[in-house]
């Protein structure tokens, strides 16, 4: 039995008694405590996983109702709120923090008999694109353990790409997703905004920031959405999806789809050049699919990373102020300070990216200064939704390369923050304009990743997938050699 | 001049404004009213309390104010220890008019006072400070308060002087009650800061002011104190004083809370909410009749006195008994039993609860006096009974004799025995037949008020004439 199988396959093989839920989830942890030394891609691991395989398998046996995971294994970004077990977001400041509730994500997968194998690793508080500011380490590249899975949810990817699970949750803000899915050789999906409840997912920059799936196949992240959409409660910003089936008809394929190439992403200066050709290809892949190619431009795609980190510092700074080391966090004597310095030392506890990030948002929107930055960045933001949603009055998808750069060595940009943050010029205009966007593995270059990124337009995530699922048809790439 | 900020719970909800915990928060042990949405727990988003909103329309309507065509949350960012988030929820007019109402007035004694804005917003937590002092090394938190539904009443600098202060702020509390979105006699309901200013001086913030009564006092100390600065010529400081509760007096807060920047921020939690003119007509139409429409009927429509018609419209718990009791016929009676038998029996909050009395109660009461079955001064004392027992009003008169003594033998006996008792009034009252009242006294007093009124002066008369 190989664990280097589809959520589909791994289904099926349950369902005709190939394979057992116990069997899988062993064979998994076997695995994860083999490679985990080398990867790192998990901060916790759930140690009742074998138990609750046995209880799936029990329920299949004496055919009772069991939900659509039949106890597959799926990793969640651990600033996804699991209860009773920690959530820490790799910071220090909550390394301790138990939840005592489920994220919405969470209670739909459990309901369905998905098993939670462990707490995957990120960047603090969902901030980077390397998994280098975790708290507890970063996360490798299981390509070359050498390099970086991307970021944030570079602990997600790596766990997928790694074999440690079938498929995990992520959280993209900015291409948190999307990135680390490239770097590591799988699909990764941002959803439209409020498709998904974020109720349980720890906010960064929550205007902007949805869940989103990472599997190894196409199929299998629109099988993860099939089961995580839909409007809560819980969470007033999500919309109604129509409860899609974003499976079904996947393989409906892209004959006279119209398709934008977004010249601002996919040729210039930042652009490495084996991405840049790698890219290209791809469009011509696009093309013996039927679809019909025009370059196209998005002039406002020059102010996205400026406005993208005006925004999300701005919300930042206020969503991580509760983190005052009162209520929880680790313990710090009180002894002796007066409230507001103890306030600056507990939040000493912040690591470098945090803080820089902290710093600028109690700039940005602050009195006198708002209107230069954060006033002016939502204008960017509202001019750059006009001219998205006008692109799709005559495109049907919107194409890039996912991240302009290849994976890259640790410490690399970790030095330069512009030029780290230039990096993410690709993946915020989705995240900015609230559509959903999808990273697929394209090539391997030197061994190293290369993904395309398609955008939809809004709510269009079924025929997003189509279109990823025809493009993952035109390739044939190897698994990463751990 | 003088401006007020009026923070209001809305105490009469089910529930806080973004979650499902409970709005009245007394009744819990510290630290057990919570949940993850209103404690800010990591991944928790805020649920807007529908309810809450259609409230808080209310009170800006009865205020006079225009509503927005959409409500927009911010973030008021700021670390405080009672604060879950270190930010509040609040609202304000930074793209234009998105607060749940503004440019309203009161007007109070011919005089308008401009309401600047209404917000709907959390209360925060609440701090103990050991001992009581804010000198104390030990400050407790209790977050069961932290979410409740809170509007905050921001007025023009309209005010001239403390006692204009106080008749809006009884209009205020008494309009609260009537729309039933709060009651403003629980503790804390009803907070309010003052912007106190004098010609030519600028504005002093005054907070930390425990009740209507003291704000009043520290107004009017204020306003002294920045009299006789300017008198002596020195400049009046902008800045936050607070108010000392037991020496009486404003004391600079010294904090730089007015240098405070809030960077507030849009909250992307909650999205706009758009308010259809369909939802306000709504709202509106569904609102309780107002103090001063109350008012009006009851003069115009039953003929009651206006000061009787004043106290009856202005206090919810009356005019709702007078709502429920009242005939066509009776409503003046009614009326004069509840602002002046009643009254006494019933004027704190505790009695209030206590009080066993229905509508049914006072209807059956003037029904029986007309009947000429018991004298309005039995009624009364048959009042006290039913407040404390809730018995009918049939089983109190027949249970404790207050049926009218209308038999003229009877009565002429009680008489006979009274006019031997008091030879000296008898021979007054035959010179001066203003003073026999004081014998039909003795006579109500010797039958409890069972007597009935008219044939007791009949008799009177007529055996003092002979």
């Amino acid at each position: 039995m190989s664990l280097a199988i589809s959520a589909l396959e791994y289904i099926s093989n349950v369902k005709n008694g190939t394979t057992t839920a116990e069997e899988f989830i062993a064979k998994t942890l076997d695995r994860i405590s083999k490679h985990e030394s080398k990867v790192h891609a998990f901060i916790s691991i759930n140690e009742n996983a074998l138990e609750q395989a046995r209880a799936i398998d029990k329920k299949i046996k004496s055919k009772e109702k069991v939900g659509a995971f039949y106890g597959m294994p799926i990793s969640i970004k651990d600033n996804i709120s699991v209860k009773d077990g920690k959530t820490t977001c790799a910071s220090k400041m909550l390394q301790e923090y138990v939840s005592p509730y489920d994220a919405t994500v969470v209670t739909k997968l459990k309901s369905q008999d998905a098993i939670l194998i462990g707490k995957a690793n990120l960047d603090e508080f969902a901030m980077g694109i390397a998994t280098e500011f975790s708290a507890f380490g970063p996360s490798k590249n299981p390509w070359n353990t050498d390099y970086v899975p991307g970021g944030s949810s570079g602990g997600s990817a790596a766990s997928v790409s790694a074999l440690e699970c079938v498929a995990s949750l992520g959280s993209d803000t900015g291409g948190s997703v999307r990135n680390p899915a490239s770097f590591c050789s799988v699909v990764g999906l941002k959803p439209t905004y409020g498709l998904v409840s974020r109720y349980g997912l720890v906010s960064y920059a929550n205007s902007i920031e949805q869940i989103g799936p990472i599997a190894r196949r196409v199929e299998d992240v629109a099988l993860l959405l099939n089961h995580i959409s839909g409007r809560d409660a819980n969470d007033n910003t999500t919309i109604d999806g129509k409860n899609q089936d974003y499976l079904g008809e996947i393989g409906s394929g892209i004959q006279d789809k119209k398709i934008g190439v977004i010249k601002e992403m996919s040729r210039g200066a930042g652009l490495d050049k084996n991405v840049e050709s790698a890219f290209w290809r791809a469009v011509d892949s696009f093309e013996k699919l039927g679809a019909k190619i025009e370059e196209m431009s998005l002039d406002m795609v020059e102010f996205t990373v400026a406005t993208y980190y005006v925004l999300t510092t701005a919300e930042a700074g206020s969503n991580l102020s509760r983190y005052d080391n009162i209520r929880y966090g680790y313990q710090m004597d009180l002894e002796g300070y007066e409230f507001k310095s103890y306030i600056s030392k507990a939040r000493k506890n912040f690591g470098p990216e945090v803080t820089r990030r902290m710093i600028l948002g109690g700039f940005v929107p602050s009195a006198g200064f708002a209107g230069k930055y954060l006033l002016k960045a939502l204008k960017v933001k509202s001019k750059l939704k006009r001219q998205v949603l006008e692109a799709f009055k005559k495109f049907d998808f919107l194409i890039s390369p996912t991240v302009p750069i290849l994976p890259f060595r640790f410490g690399e940009k970790v030095d330069d923050p512009l030029a780290m943050y230039m990096a993410d010029i690709n993946t915020v205009t989705a995240n900015l304009t609230g559509v959903p966007a999808i990273s697929v593995p394209f090539e391997i270059h030197n061994g190293l990743p290369i993904g395309i990124q398609i955008h939809a337009n809004t709510l269009q995530e079924k025929q997003l997938l189509q279109a990823a699922y025809a493009l993952q048809g035109t390739t044939s790439l190897p698994g990463a050699p751990l | 001049m003088i401006g007020l900020e009026i923070h209001c719970q809305l105490t009469n909800l089910q529930s806080k404004l973004f979650c499902s915990c409970k709005a009245n928060y007394r009744e819990f042990e510290p630290n057990t009213n919570l949940c993850p949405v209103c404690m800010g727990l990591p991944g928790s988003l805020p649920r807007l309390n529908q309810k809450a909103v259609e409230k808080a329309s209310m009170i800006a309507m009865a205020l006079n104010c225009k509503t927005p065509q959409r409500l927009g949350f911010f973030r008021k960012n700021y670390f405080y220890p009672d604060l879950p988030k270190n930010f509040q929820i609040t609202q304000l007019n930074m793209y234009g008019p998105t607060s749940i109402g503004d440019q309203g007035k009161v007007s109070i004694e011919g005089k308008d006072i401009r309401i600047r804005r209404i917000q709907l917003e959390e209360d925060p937590g609440r701090l103990i400070y050991e001992g009581a002092s804010e000198r104390t090394q030990i400050t407790l938190v209790d977050y069961n308060r932290a979410g409740t539904p809170l509007v905050e009443i921001v007025t023009e600098p309209d005010f001239d002087n403390p006692r204009q202060v106080r008749i809006f702020l009884n209009i205020l509390s008494d309009l609260l009650e009537n729309l039933g979105v709060s009651d403003p006699t629980l503790e804390g309901a009803m907070r309010a800061d003052a912007n106190v200013s004098i010609e030519g001086g600028l504005r002093v913030e005054v907070k930390n002011i425990g009740s209507f009564h003291d704000l009043e006092k520290a107004i009017h100390f204020e306003l002294t104190r920045q009299q006789s600065l300017a008198e002596r010529g020195i400049p009046v400081a902008q800045e936050t004083r607070h108010w000392d509760d037991k020496r009486k007096i404003t004391i600079s807060s010294r904090s730089k809370e007015e240098d405070e920047d809030y960077r507030y921020i849009l909250e992307g939690d909650i999205p706009w909410v758009v308010l259809d003119s369909k939802s306000i007509e709504k709202w509106r139409g569904s609102m309780p009749e107002s103090i001063s429409s109350k008012k009006e009927r009851y003069i115009t429509k039953y003929n009651i006195p206006v000061q009787v018609a004043d106290v009856l419209s202005s206090d919810k718990y009356y005019s709702d008994l007078f709502e429920q009791a009242h005939t066509e016929s009776n409503a003046k009676e009614i009326a004069n039993m509840i602002t002046t038998d009643l009254m006494g029996l019933v004027d704190t909050r505790e009695k209030r609860e206590q009080s066993k009395l229905s509508p049914k109660h006072l209807s059956d009461l003037i029904e029986i006096i007309n009947n000429g079955k018991v004298t309005r001064s039995s009624a009364k004392n048959a009042l006290q009974e039913i407040v404390k027992t809730g018995k009918s009003v049939s089983e109190i008169v027949s249970q404790t004799g207050l049926a009218k003594i209308s038999d003229e033998g009877e009565l002429g006996k009680i008489i006979t025995e009274i006019m031997s008792q008091e030879p000296t009034a008898v021979q007054q009252a035959r010179e001066n037949p203003q003073t026999i009242n004081y014998l039909v006294g003795k006579v109500m007093q010797k039958t409890k008020g069972t007597a009935d009124p008219t044939l007791t002066l009949k008799i009177l008369k007529e055996k003092i004439s002979t």
